[in-house]
């Protein structure tokens, strides 16, 4: 998984991360154990993504059901974007 | 030297300067963020700020210095599991306790015992049998003002946009509405203030020489309430508009009441293109107008709920309010002249004078 920005910060100052788990929002929760200070930054109190926060799953914008499996690569970006 | 905290559309602006001349900017913090408010624990004199990330969501952070770093707080969040998310933090205020208090979307209040670094929410009213029928206003379903008691951390009183006034008299455990007396022009005739839940409160606050006066800001109508906010009467004849957001109170005196009317829910600037801040000194029975200074002429501006503030009271009243212009202005002298303390900032979402 990889981060950016202030979540790079939150995240023990490191872009990658190399995580366990099936779905998204497996892999979300336990970025959360390993740093406590991404907690309430890309899921909400509901287990949801943020509305404004996309996770891509080898390039593919993803859900918080989203499968993954060894070796995917994810992306969590804000959404930027013109308007 | 007065400080002004100003809360806008891209960060936290702190400013500083001498009554009467314009003030410096001494620090900006949250540069791009929206920040919906700030203020500083009167207890420590520690920074805190409300910041709402259309990225990362709600967040409230504390300081010492403004232009240092600043740490996130802990524990303002809704339960996980539930169905619905923080939205953002509106207002936080210390209360007689030593607590300090925050509000937010969905309705929500919080506590913090340690200075800001962690928070509580107040789970009364949270889990309130009513909430259910509880619905936002255009802001969302917004707790923007927290009324302590003066010497009394028992009693506290609260409003919400569209929910109404609450009140407690045990330190949040248990919370009752206090709306008889308003009249929603909104809701149907037969539906009686006292058992909607429908009542959009624009700003509260109360007089702390006489603490069971409150006064109020209503969406279409001010009040005043002299039995600690059971029942309210309107005193908004005299006023160009009785649609406005912002209100202030001189605490020296407990007929007085600051408002800033704007032209009416369906076009929300200054009525005619003139800025002017309504003074009373008689609990509401007259009001006069306070604009030497201000804008008189295509000025259309919008000043939001938490955008007027004030310093000092009685003859050392200043009052400070910004736009969403991104103008603010203050007076020395109690709303009898004003100046022009800051222009060309983003847009004013709060003023606090410190």
């Amino acid at each position: 998984m990889r981060v950016r920005g202030p979540l790079k910060q939150m995240a023990g100052n490191a872009s990658d991360h190399t995580i366990p788990g099936s779905t998204v929002a497996d892999l979300l929760r336990e970025l959360e154990r390993a740093h406590p200070a991404v907690e309430g930054w890309i899921l909400d109190e509901r287990g949801r993504i943020r509305r404004h926060m996309n996770v891509y799953v080898n390039g593919e914008r993803s859900s918080e059901a989203t499968p993954v499996a060894a070796e995917d690569r994810i992306d969590i970006l804000p959404a930027i974007s013109g308007g | 030297m007065t400080e002004l905290l100003v809360g806008t559309k891209k960060g936290l602006f702190v400013l500083e300067g001498e009554p009467g001349e314009p003030f410096e900017v001494r620090a900006r913090a949250f540069a791009g963020e929206p920040v919906e408010y700030a203020m500083r624990d009167p207890a420590t004199g520690r920074l805190l700020a409300s910041m709402t990330s259309p990225f990362y969501g709600p967040k409230v952070w504390h300081t010492d210095d403004a232009s240092g770093e600043w740490a996130q707080a802990e524990g303002m969040a809704l339960p996980e599991g539930g169905d619905q998310a923080l939205e953002r933090i509106w207002v936080i205020v210390a209360g007689a306790g030593g607590s300090l208090y925050a509000g937010g979307d969905p309705g929500v209040l919080f506590e913090s015992r340690d200075g800001g670094a962690s928070w509580e929410l107040n789970r009364a009213l949270w889990e309130h049998p009513t909430r259910s029928s509880w619905e936002p206003g255009g802001g969302g379903l917004c707790l923007h003002s927290i009324v302590p008691w003066p010497d009394d951390p028992d009693r506290l009183a609260l409003g919400i946009s569209a929910a109404g006034v609450w009140l407690t008299e045990d330190g949040g455990r248990s919370w009752s509405q206090g709306n008889e007396g308003l009249v929603a022009r909104y809701l149907p005739e037969e539906q009686p203030p006292e058992e909607s839940t429908s009542l959009c409160v624009h700003r509260l606050h109360r007089a702390p020489l006489r603490p069971e006066r409150m006064f109020m800001q209503f969406h279409g109508g001010v009040y005043r309430s002299d039995d600690a906010g059971s029942t309210w009467t309107d005193i908004g004849t005299g006023l160009p508009s009785d649609f406005g957001f912002p209100l202030v109170v001189d605490p020296a005196d407990p007929d007085s009441a600051y408002v800033v009317p704007l032209s009416a829910d369906t076009d929300r600037v200054t009525p005619g293109g003139r800025v002017v801040v309504y003074e009373t000194r008689d609990a509401g029975a007259t009001w006069e107008p306070r604009g030497d200074g201000l804008p008189q002429e295509h000025a259309y501006l919008t000043v939001l709920r938490l955008a007027l503030d004030r310093h000092g009271e009685g003859s050392d009243l200043e009052l400070y309010f910004g736009a969403t212009s991104g103008d603010v202005f203050g007076s020395a002298d109690a709303g009898a002249s004003w100046f022009s303390v800051a222009t060309h900032l983003p847009p004013v979402y709060s003023v606090t004078a410190v």
